[in-house]
């Protein structure tokens, strides 16, 4: 039943995405801005890890797509709420548990059908990469929407409106963002900053994917990157569940 | 004929930061199968919050319910199986056909694909939507998508059906037709109906008996004719005049003199 279930619902979800054609390519543009535009200024520097500038940077910007786009998914459930679509779900016997799971594994869907175009831009400008560290990548891609999306959800069945919403996502997404080292490797900053990002999850899997870019499978980072995006998508979707039964009765 | 929805007792209080708010105070109700039957009360007197309840939407802080055989608090699975509720916004997402919705409606009802395909054309012809299948839900008029919501309610076929304001916002041809359609769901099918509304000619015109709450506690409970007979002495009264004599909140008293002309 849950797996009936969840098909159903994801089917519904990603029908929902491929009639905002526009919207599914949007998300894309963000991080391919940054390919395009301050990719080439990096080419030169001295990043202080293996490979390329692009081996260090797509890596990032991959994350960066999943970070942004799933943050903000919960913020369709708040408008399902207000179009009275939700309750009418919750009124049949569907699997609540579907109901966030069908929508997460849409997102992974989106997020990772984005990366793919982004990793195909990258290697128009450059980028060379192993094949097996390209699809690790898009791997924790979809670890990390599985993540984010699953708080996501449940953030925005709790919040009332999207006014509480963006101010939260925000708080969240920028320091994230910055502290994780996803545009610039950590290994370029003081000793505190490095040591700070440290307490921020995403820096673990930036780094993983960073090895993969660059063949190395089976590294210390590899290890902490693969544990700590499995341990944040079992722990985000538990509280998912937990929120999604809850709501209501 | 046997109750096909009971409550005891049902109440919910909110927690709220300027303190605990009692929606539903204590809601003691009795339903029999094929029944239409109305939940009147001023607003805020927890008509939504009882309805809620009763669907397994919101928990009761309070009492217990059946539904259908169904315990409310035990089983809201087994109750979500056999009812039907269309909320006071309804429910469609505007970009999504008719028949998107009602085939995948049918679906989380569990029914095979092809049945649900053959549902939804059923209920499109039985609710006057077959032309409208293919055309989004926002592009349909008040009248038709009250239809639609409540056809997206009976994909299954429930033993109760619950409905919320449903003729809030209609003109009076749609409110007819929308009164006809529920009196033949219950000839027809033999569909217990539970509605709440404002309206009190339709409460009067569709509902076999009424049920009144007022500050989340039933205050009457009885036929249209035993209610009007009772509060106001004269079964010839309107039920506007009834419903201001049971919650006690008339206009300004007759005998008054104008405060100002």
């Amino acid at each position: 039943m849950l797996l009936h279930d969840t098909a159903l619902v994801y089917g519904r979800y990603l029908r929902q995405s491929l009639r905002s054609r526009f919207a599914l390519l949007f998300g894309v543009l963000t991080p391919l801005l940054y390919l395009l535009f301050f990719g080439p200024l990096l080419t030169g520097l001295p990043l202080g890890g293996r490979g390329t500038s692009w081996q260090v940077l797509v890596p990032g910007l991959l994350l960066q797509l999943g970070l942004l786009g799933a943050l903000f998914a919960g913020f369709t459930v708040i408008v399902e709420k207000g179009q009275g679509v939700e309750e009418r779900m919750r009124v049949t016997p569907v699997s609540r548990l579907a109901l966030l799971l069908g929508r997460v594994l849409r997102d992974a869907t989106v997020f990772v059908f984005q990366a793919v175009l982004l990793v195909l831009a990258a290697l128009a400008m450059g980028l060379r990469a192993p094949a097996g560290g390209v699809l690790i990548g898009f791997a924790f891609v979809a670890l990390l929407t599985l993540s984010l999306a699953s708080l996501s959800y449940a953030l925005g069945m709790k919040v009332a409106s999207p006014q509480e919403f963006g101010p939260l996502i925000n708080a969240v997404s920028m320091p994230s963002m910055l502290l994780s080292g996803l545009v610039l490797p950590m290994t370029l900053a003081p000793g505190w900053l490095d040591v700070l990002s440290h307490f921020v999850p995403f820096r673990y899997l930036v780094d993983a994917v960073r090895d993969a870019y660059v063949g190395r499978y089976t590294s210390a980072h590899m290890l902490w990157g693969v544990l700590v995006a499995v341990a944040s998508a079992v722990g985000a979707v538990t509280v998912g569940t937990r929120v999604f039964r809850r709501a209501g009765a | 004929m046997a109750a096909v929805i009971s409550a005891a007792g049902l109440a919910r209080t909110f927690q709220t930061k300027a303190g605990p708010v009692e929606a539903v105070r204590c809601v003691d109700l009795t339903v029999r199968e094929g029944e239409i039957v109305g939940l009147l009360g001023p607003n805020g007197a927890g008509k939504t919050t009882t309805l809620r309840m009763l669907t397994t939407l919101l928990r009761p802080t309070g009492g217990a319910a059946t539904v259908a055989g169904h315990d409310l608090t035990a089983d809201p699975a087994g109750v979500r199986r056999v009812i039907g509720y269309v909320a006071q916004s309804g429910g469609v997402d505007p970009h999504v056909t008719v028949r998107e919705e009602l085939v995948t409606q049918g679906r989380m009802y569990r029914l095979p694909k092809a049945e649900a395909v053959g549902r939804a054309g059923e209920l499109a012809r039985e609710l006057d939507l077959a032309g409208l299948l293919d055309r989004r839900t926002g592009a349909l008029s008040g009248g038709q998508r009250r239809r639609l919501d409540i056809a997206m309610a009976l994909t299954h076929r429930p033993r109760v059906l619950f409905l919320d304001e449903p003729t809030t916002g209609l003109d009076p041809a749609s409110r007819a037709g929308l009164w006809d359609l529920v009196r033949r769901l219950r000839d027809r099918h033999g569909t217990t109906v539970f509605l709440t509304t404002h309206y009190l000619d339709e409460a009067d015109a569709l509902a076999d008996r009424l049920v009144v709450v007022d500050r989340g506690v039933v205050v009457a409970d009885g036929t249209p004719g035993a209610l009007k007979l009772e509060h106001t002495g004269s079964a010839d009264a309107t039920l506007q005049d009834t419903f201001l004599a049971i919650t006690g909140r008339g206009p300004a008293p007759a005998d008054g003199a104008p405060v100002a002309v």
